[in-house]
């Protein structure tokens, strides 16, 4: 309060005319939901049976009350959507916007272009609980929930903890630098153990490789249930610090002289962050490239204030993930190729064509 | 109020003192520059005021105490002007100076009108309305000081400490920037704080000098009192000729020894 009464501004009624602020662009906005529902038709229509879109459409409307009386649709085709297809492309919608979302919380806390969800070691965290979980204890269930995707988001939650708690030991937090390198040596020390795991049980390999490849196989509504309320909790935290996430592009000092905890804001996205990233990495493995290439193209595309690259980077990351999903799924069907591979191979060339047509851009 | 007290104000990195049983009184609206050789603890003594490191002592503003202030009520006290402010690449002069506002909102609060209209304000003041969607990287060196004194001002402290506020710019900038500050001090009755390397400047715009050499305050009063050969001499170990110029205050000229 000191300083609202100490201190008079003559403060003009006049209109408000100040340029220059970053506001979501609706066009962009309105492409990114277009977008999002395209890929989503995509995914639902693509398939090794072909359902056609007044099917879909039906399907879609028949459980309303009202609006589905009378409309009837063939019961095969009926469960192939909404045991499969629908689930899937809900699956792929929350695990891109995640990940796209939480690699760009990582990079504002980080000031890391290079950062990504699984900076803190969540990647190798997750990989050695599916791995443990495979391999030790294959077609278990916990509560009638499959252990697999349980393991994952324990190991990937025990390891950005263990990073976090040694980064505040050694730095005491007061340089994201120390905090990466406890990510570094926590995934090092993570991946050996998973790596010796999967040597001593050869039987199960061919199974780790492709979870930790990626792949987003459902089985039903459970994952999409299993992940809803982390990545919802996730995606919001992280949407009302798009403010604070500018105000972390300032130096330390600059920032803390505002009365902003910076340790506080680190905080709290980096748990919200690692909270969505290990969900949807407990249910598609770990996806690369995603929560890299998407913010960046963002950035590069409409504009680096958070205000924009948040919204834009769930609705983005959402759309190429259920597109690299219904590849993964179609390519070579009736087999799956790793979702991982579509990301990069897709995802890279055009990251490359974004980078050229904006040469001079500030990255 | 909004003067400033310092009381044996006591700062260590490591344990080694850099500042040592300081005491300062700054008038409500003085301008005090803090002067001294490199590593005596000008830019420490600004951070001791806004928390920015550990210290011993007291230090009060406006009668209040800066430790048992929170975060946002020492911002909204102190003003901050950094040496070397960092300029996020593509952000644009008005987003940065809405920065800020930061600490008249709530955690995760939203400017209102009122904050951008006072955002506006001050832009118009520093001459920097139609710079005001221009990205911080594409300014010159003098519009990106005056970029970082609008974010200051934003912030509606009534003391203001500045680090260095002509560090890398040429004489016409210094001056401009120095008599903008000045021109504020007095509109708008800000303590102002700064600490400087610039004697002459230092001497011209502020009301006193205080010079610090080694962390302790060795004289304190105005240019014609601090600034002398033989203080020079003896704490700066330079050669200079310190010239009265008639009213125009004092010029501080290196002599080639």
């Amino acid at each position: 309060m000191l300083g609202v009464k100490l201190f008079s501004t003559r403060v003009a009624r006049t209109p408000v005319l100040l340029g220059g602020l970053p506001r979501l662009p609706w066009a962009w906005a309105a492409g990114g939901a277009l977008a999002l529902l395209a890929s989503c038709g995509v995914g639902v229509l693509a398939g090794p049976v072909h359902i056609g879109f007044g099917t879909v459409t039906q399907a879609l409307l028949a459980p309303i009350p009202g609006l589905g009386a009378g409309i009837s649709v063939d019961p095969g085709q009926a469960n192939i959507l909404w045991s499969l297809r629908f689930p899937r492309v809900v699956l792929g919608v929350l695990v891109g916007g995640t990940l796209a979302v939480a690699g760009a919380a990582y990079q504002g806390v980080f000031r890391n272009p290079l950062a990504d969800p699984y900076l803190l070691g969540a990647a190798a965290g997750a990989n050695l609980g599916a791995t443990l979980a495979i391999a030790l204890a294959p077609g278990t269930s916990v509560f009638g929930v499959n252990v697999i995707p349980l393991a994952a988001f324990v190991g990937a939650g025990a390891a950005v903890a263990g990073a976090y708690a040694l980064g505040r030991t050694v730095t005491g937090l007061r340089s994201t630098t120390g905090l990466i390198l406890a990510g570094v040596a926590i995934a090092a020390f993570f991946n050996s153990i998973q790596s010796y795991v999967q040597q001593t049980q050869t039987s199960s390999i061919r199974q780790v490789y492709s979870w930790i490849l990626g792949r987003l196989v459902t089985a039903g509504w459970d994952d999409v249930l299993l992940v809803l309320p982390y990545v919802v909790l996730s995606v919001a935290v992280i949407f009302v610090h798009r403010r604070l996430l500018d105000a972390l592009t300032l130096g330390e000092d600059e920032i803390t002289s505002l009365g902003i905890s910076v340790r506080r804001v680190r905080l709290i996205v980096v748990v919200a962050a690692t909270l969505g990233t290990a969900a949807v990495v407990a249910v598609g493995g770990t996806i690369a490239f995603v929560g890299i290439i998407v913010p960046h193209a963002i950035r590069l595309l409409v504009g680096r204030s958070y205000r924009v690259v948040v919204p834009l980077s769930v609705l983005f990351g959402a759309a190429f993930l259920v597109l690299a999903d219904t590849a993964a799924r179609t390519v070579v069907a009736p087999a799956e190729l790793p979702i991982g591979v579509i990301t990069a191979f897709l995802g890279a060339p055009f990251f490359i064509v974004v980078m050229r047509s904006t040469r001079g851009a500030p990255l | 109020m909004s003067d400033v007290s310092l009381s044996a104000v006591t700062v260590a990195y490591e344990g080694r003192p850099v500042v040592r049983d300081l005491d300062l009184a700054v008038a409500s609206g003085e301008w005090l520059s803090l002067i001294g050789p490199n590593g005596a603890g000008k830019t420490t003594v600004l951070r001791a005021i806004t928390r920015l490191v550990p210290f011993d002592g007291d230090i009060h503003i406006g009668g209040r105490a800066v430790a048992r202030l929170s975060s946002r009520d020492l911002a909204r006290g102190v003003a901050m002007l950094v040496q070397e402010p960092q300029m996020p690449a593509g952000m644009t002069v008005s987003q940065y100076a809405l920065l800020g506002r930061s600490p008249h909102l709530g955690y995760l609060g939203k400017e209102s009108s009122r904050d951008r209209r006072i955002v506006r304000d001050v832009l118009r003041r520093l001459g920097l309305d139609e710079l005001a969607s221009r990205a911080l990287d594409r300014l010159s060196g003098g519009e990106r000081q005056r970029a970082a004194i609008a974010r200051a001002l934003a912030q509606q402290a009534p003391v203001l400490l500045i680090d260095e506020p002509t560090t890398s710019l040429d004489v016409g900038r210094q001056q401009s920037v120095l008599e903008l500050i000045d021109q504020l001090r007095r509109e708008q009755e800000l303590t102002v704080i700064a600490a400087m390397h610039e004697l002459t400047l230092a001497g011209q715009y502020a009301d006193r000098l205080a010079l610090l050499v080694g962390g302790r305050l060795v004289a304190i009063g105005p240019a014609s009192e601090v600034l002398t050969e033989p203080a020079i001499a003896e704490h700066y170990r330079a050669q200079v000729k310190v010239i009265e110029m008639n009213g125009s205050g004092t010029a501080v000229v290196p002599v080639r020894r």
